[in-house]
C-alpha cells in the first residue's frame, strides 16, 4: 500500500482528497487527512457577516461531512514534520509515515506580529474580520457603533483573498447609507500597496470607485505599531493615522510547524514549482492552496483551479511520469462593491485583469472588471457552490486555465 | 517597450521605469536612478541592501519583499524606510535594476 498524507483538511485539503479518492485505484492507496478543528468554516462569509447578509449558522458546518468514506481522517495539532525521514508527528503522540505529502494547512493572521495590536484593545476598539471569532465580535460592535472614523488596515502582504479588505470598506459604505449614518461615518483605507489593488488596470477602476464612495485611500502604508490607548496607527515613515474604530488584517503566516520543518520561506509559506506545486527541496512534498509561496492569490478559487489540474498530474507523477507544467495561476475574485453590485476579476501568472464578459465570451452572465448587479449574485451563489460543488471536489463547467476569449485589451 | 539612457548605457525600461534586463546594471546606473528617486548619495547601508537584493534576485527571479530584504540583510524595517523613504521594496529594485516586486497579488 502507498501512503499519501494531507495536512490540513480546510479548502485546499478537503478538495484534493475528494479528487484523488476518485482518481487512485484505492486498494493500493491509504489516504490520511490531519486537521486539528473539528469545524469546517466559510471564510468568505466572514466578510458579511459583520454586516448582517450572512448569520453565524450560515459560516460553518463539521468537517466529516465532506470527508469521503474511504479517506482517514485525524483530529490532531500537527507537531513536526521530518521530510528526510518522511515522517509527521502529531500533537496525539501519533507517527505518519508517507509515501507522498501535501501541504494544506493555509495561512492564518498574526496580531502579536504588530506592537500594540493584539492587546488590551483588541475586541474593543480594534477588531479584524479574518477569524471566526473576529468576524463575530466586529457584528457587535458594528451594530452599536455611533460612528467616527473607520480605518481599515492591512498590514503587509500576501493576504489571503487580497480583495476583501476592499470589500469590507465598499460593504462598510453601504452598511452606514443604509443605517442612516454615512455622514457621520470617515472611511480610510491604509494599505502598503503604492494604490488599492496590485495589478494596474484593476488597480484604478477599484481606485475611482472608492473615491466616488468618498473613501480615502492612504497608500505606501506600511504600519509599524499601533498606539491603542491614543487610538492611532503609525507607519516606519512615521505617518499617523487616527481612528474611533480599526478594522486590520493582521500579518497573515503559513502554519509554524512548516516553517520549523525547513519547509518554508519567511512567511512560512512553502516554495514550489508554481506550475505543478512540487516542493523545490523534496520530490514527495506538494504545497496546495494557500500554504503555497506561488505569485497568484490566496483564495479559494485558485486552489480550486490548481487541485483540478493537480488531480491528473499527481495521478502521472505516482505512475513514473514527469509532472506537466500546467498551472497558470488562474484565479477569479468575486468584489462585493456595496449596494447590491459586485466586481469580477479573471487573471493568471501572466496577465492582470481586464474588461469582458465571463465564463462565456461575448455573453457572460458576468462581466469583468465592472461593477453589476449579476456579480454581487455571483458572489453569493459561490456560498452554495462552495458547500455542494467545490468542497466535494466536483468539476465546474469552467475551464482551469484562464482564457483570453472575451477579454477586451485596454 | 522602451528604452532609455543612463550614464551613457542604452536599457530597456517597462512604462514605470523600472529596467527590465538586470544584466544591463551597473553600478552608475544605481547611482543615477537613486538620484531620481530623491537619495543624494549612496552610503555604505545603501550598498548592503543593493547588493542583498541583487543577489535575491538573482537566485529567485525576483525582487525581494520588505520582509525577505530585512530578515536577509540584517538591516531593520525602520533603517530600511529611512535609507529608500516610502516604499523601500519598490525603490530598491528600481535603484537596482530590477523589475517591479511582484509583492503580493
Ligand atoms: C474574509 C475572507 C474572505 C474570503 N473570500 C474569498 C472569496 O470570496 N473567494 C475565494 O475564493 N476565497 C476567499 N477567501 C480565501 C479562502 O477562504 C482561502 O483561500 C481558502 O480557504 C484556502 O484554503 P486552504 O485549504 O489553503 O486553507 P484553509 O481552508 O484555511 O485550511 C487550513 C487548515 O489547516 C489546518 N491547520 C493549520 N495548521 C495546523 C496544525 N498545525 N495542525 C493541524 N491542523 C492545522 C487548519 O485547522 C485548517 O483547517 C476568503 C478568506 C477570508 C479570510
Amino acid at each position: 500500500m502507498k501512503k499519501l498524507v494531507i495536512l490540513g483538511a480546510g479548502t485546499a485539503g478537503t478538495m484534493v482528497a475528494n479528487r484523488l479518492v476518485r482518481m487512485l485505484n484505492m486498494d493500493q492507496w491509504h489516504i490520511t487527512l490531519v486537521d486539528q478543528d473539528p469545524v469546517h468554516y466559510y471564510q468568505p462569509g466572514f466578510l458579511f457577516a459583520p454586516f448582517g447578509i450572512y448569520t453565524q449558522k450560515d459560516l460553518f458546518k463539521p468537517k466529516v461531512c465532506f470527508i469521503p468514506p474511504l479517506v482517514k481522517l485525524i483530529q490532531a495539532t500537527i507537531e513536526a514534520v521530518d521530510p528526510d525521514q518522511n515522517k509527521v508527528h502529531l500533537g496525539n503522540g501519533m507517527t505518519l509515515s508517507y509515501d507522498f505529502l501535501i501541504i494544506a494547512t493555509g495561512t492564518d493572521i498574526h496580531p502579536e506580529e504588530t506592537p500594540g495590536l493584539g492587546e488590551h484593545e483588541w475586541g474593543k476598539s480594534i477588531h479584524t474580520f479574518y477569524s471566526f471569532q473576529g468576524a463575530l465580535a466586529l457584528t457587535q460592535r458594528l451594530r452599536n457603533w455611533e460612528g467616527g472614523r473607520l480605518v481599515v488596515n492591512v498590514v503587509d502582504n500576501p493576504i489571503k483573498c487580497p480583495v476583501a479588505p476592499l470589500e469590507f470598506i465598499m460593504l462598510a459604505d453601504w452598511y452606514f447609507h443604509e443605517h442612516g449614518m454615512r455622514d457621520k461615518v470617515e472611511l480610510i483605507y491604509a494599505t502598503p500597496l503604492d494604490g488599492a489593488f496590485t495589478k494596474p488596470v484593476a488597480s484604478r477602476l477599484i481606485g475611482e470607485m472608492l473615491s466616488d464612495k468618498g473613501i480615502q485611500v492612504e497608500s505606501e502604508f506600511m504600519i509599524e505599531h499601533v498606539e491603542p490607548d491614543a487610538k492611532k496607527i503609525i507607519s516606519y515613515d512615521e505617518r499617523e493615522i487616527d481612528y474611533d474604530l480599526l478594522v486590520s488584517i493582521p500579518l497573515n503566516k503559513g502554519a509554524d510547524v512548516i516553517g520549523k520543518a525547513g519547509l518554508g520561506d519567511e512567511l512560512n509559506y512553502v516554495p514550489v514549482d508554481k506550475h505543478t506545486l512540487l516542493s523545490n527541496k523534496y520530490p514527495n512534498i506538494f504545497a496546495l492552496g494557500d500554504a503555497a509561496a506561488i505569485p497568484t492569490s490566496k483564495a479559494g478559487s485558485v486552489a480550486h483551479y490548481a487541485i483540478d489540474l493537480f488531480g491528473d498530474n499527481f495521478v502521472r507523477y505516482t505512475e513514473g511520469y514527469e509532472l506537466l507544467p500546467t498551472f497558470d495561476g488562474h484565479a477569479n475574485c468575486f468584489i462585493e462593491s456595496g449596494f447590491g453590485k459586485g466586481v469580477l476579476l479573471d487573471f493568471n501568472y501572466e496577465q492582470e485583469p481586464l474588461p469582458g464578459l465571463f465564463p462565456m465570451p461575448g455573453v457572460g452572465p458576468f462581466s469583468l472588471l465592472k461593477e453589476s448587479e449579476m456579480n454581487h449574485w455571483g458572489k453569493l451563489m459561490f456560498r452554495w457552490m462552495y458547500w455542494n460543488i467545490l468542497l466535494k471536489g466536483q468539476e465546474l463547467p469552467l475551464t482551469p486555465t484562464m482564457s483570453m476569449m472575451g477579454k477586451w485589451k485596454v | 517597450m522602451a528604452t532609455r539612457t543612463i550614464c551613457g548605457v542604452t536599457v530597456q525600461v517597462n512604462d514605470e521605469g523600472f529596467m527590465t534586463n538586470p544584466a544591463e546594471w551597473n553600478k552608475d546606473i544605481a547611482v543615477e536612478l537613486a538620484k531620481e528617486e530623491g537619495i543624494a548619495e549612496l552610503t555604505p547601508n545603501h550598498w548592503k541592501v543593493i547588493d542583498f537584493c541583487r543577489q535575491s534576485a538573482a537566485t529567485s527571479g525576483a525582487a525581494p519583499t520588505i520582509r525577505t530584504i530585512t530578515s536577509g540583510s540584517g538591516i531593520s524595517t525602520k533603517e530600511l524606510f529611512s535609507l529608500f523613504p516610502k516604499g523601500p521594496a519598490k525603490k530598491v529594485a528600481k535603484i537596482s535594476g530590477l523589475g517591479k516586486p511582484e509583492g503580493c497579488v
